[in-house]
């Protein structure tokens, strides 16, 4: 706990500079110039949001086999950060769409699946909004979510094998492909400090399932004894 | 007992169930030509349009019908509890699920025969010669709807709000499976109809993938 303070400063410290290097320090780009720039957190976006649903469906998995609640509560905090870095990923990507592309949108395979697992998740949160006892939840939840997570290369190949205009891979692509080496720092400094987010986040999020979990055991127990000391002064009286 | 002999059984309890009152069925052969009449006024259903839109409606009513026909799938086990006394009967909970998914797709299927035919003639489409790969992309694209859409029948029933949440929860994991159906379908309504074999494979690979996962799920989606 005490670490707390100097890491979230850290964090914030680092989203800063990372923000300064995306917007002075990285070269301008030879055709979008400008708006290029967005790239660098767009990227980390999605990169944040890959990590937190991997770490759902791992958690999920988890969740089934040892019952441990801790996966339960990992299993709906990364899937509430994956969500926010979806949104975050696909804004961003609307935002540098329109200028580059010329279009808002296109239902390009990258674009769609996105979209769809935004959906989806989106789904899991309602669905454990719906679903009352704790422990159906969990398991139900974890169920919907590996379905989902399964599903998410089906709907990417099945988009590209329908149509696709996303521009084929640029930076990790062949040997023509590559980044400028201030450019790649720049991305760099990015997506340590989303991911750096995205965990801070995730580790406060995690922290006030696992209080609501104490909190409903406590009126549990609450109850329980009120319900027993009830029942003793009924024996008293009789 | 055998997966297979009790998935059998409770198929032969399932439609049993049905042909009493026939209310599912009747209801979605209803609602699935409320929304091929209602298309038709979305857009004129000239054969060239109708070719162009034809596939993507038909597997959108479809979609709406299986996300609102599977709902009671589990949901009518709860009002007498028979779900409990099902898990306590000495089967595997996969045979339970498997049963229903058969019941499901043979009330699908029967909603789509006679759909089929209804739409070929109101929207102009001809299908001479191309019934029998027509069959069997409805029967893979069917399948992987009715395995999905039963398992998170399975899912719904405990929830509050469940015949609202289904289709939401249906609906977007479906998504490759209505490019795939419909693709595949466009390949037959095309002038020069040639089956897409690529789309077929992709709804052949689909069922595969949700079956072993909901029978490798089954034991956590029934336990009580």
């Amino acid at each position: 706990m005490k670490t707390r303070i100097p890491i979230t400063l850290l964090i914030a410290a680092l989203l800063f500079f990372a923000g300064y290097a995306a917007l002075f320090i990285a070269p301008d780009e030879a055709t979008m110039h400008q708006i290029q720039r967005i790239f660098y957190f767009h990227l980390s976006s999605w990169m944040a949001m890959f990590t937190a649903l991997s770490l759902a469906f791992i958690a999920n998995v988890a969740w089934l086999v040892t019952r441990q609640p801790k996966w339960d509560w990992l299993g709906v905090s990364s899937v509430e950060v994956g969500v926010v870095s979806c949104t975050a990923g696909l804004i961003t990507g609307v935002l540098w769409g329109r200028p580059a592309w010329g279009i808002w949108w296109t239902w390009d395979a990258r674009l769609t699946t996105c979209f769809i697992l935004w959906l989806l998740y989106i789904s899991y949160l309602i669905l454990r909004g719906l679903i009352e006892e704790p422990q159906r939840r969990a398991t139900l939840s974890a169920v919907f979510g590996i379905f989902a997570f399964l599903d998410a290369p089906l709907v990417y190949v099945s988009n590209r094998l329908w149509r696709t205009q996303h521009p084929s891979p640029v930076i990790f692509g062949g040997q023509d492909s590559g980044l400028d080496p201030t450019m790649g720092k720049v991305l760099m400094i990015c997506m340590a400090a989303m991911l750096g987010v995205a965990i801070l986040v995730l580790i406060d999020r995690y922290r006030l399932e696992r209080l609501r979990h104490e909190l409903d055991e406590l009126r549990l127990a609450a109850d329980f004894r009120a319900a027993n000391s009830n029942s003793a002064v009924t024996k008293g009286a009789l | 007992m055998s997966t297979a002999r009790a998935a059998a059984l409770l198929l032969s309890k399932e439609l049993r169930l049905e042909f009493r009152t026939r209310e599912l069925l009747t209801t979605t052969i209803v609602f699935v030509l409320v929304v091929v009449v209602l298309f038709s006024f979305a857009f004129d259903p000239t054969a060239a349009e109708s070719r162009r839109y034809g596939p993507g409606l038909l597997w959108i009513a479809f979609l709406f019908a299986g996300s609102l026909m599977l709902n009671p799938s589990f949901a009518r086990e709860q009002s007498n509890q028979t779900l409990d006394s099902l898990r306590m009967a000495p089967v595997s909970p996969f045979s339970i699920l498997l049963g229903k998914m058969l019941a499901n797709l043979i009330f699908l299927s029967m909603a789509e025969l006679i759909l089929v035919p209804v739409f070929a003639v109101l929207y102009n489409v001809s299908l001479a010669g191309v019934v029998g790969r027509l069959a069997l992309v409805l029967v893979l694209g069917t399948s992987g709807l009715v395995i999905a859409g039963t398992v998170f029948s399975a899912i719904a029933s405990h929830a509050r709000m469940r015949e609202l949440l289904l289709p939401i929860l249906l609906l977007p994991i479906l998504a490759p499976l209505l490019i795939a159906a419909v693709e595949a379908t466009a390949s037959l309504f095309a002038e020069q109809p040639a089956l897409d074999r690529t789309w077929l494979a992709f709804l052949g690979g689909f069922d595969i993938v949700f079956l072993t996962a909901s029978w490798l799920l089954s034991d956590f989606l029934l336990e009580e």
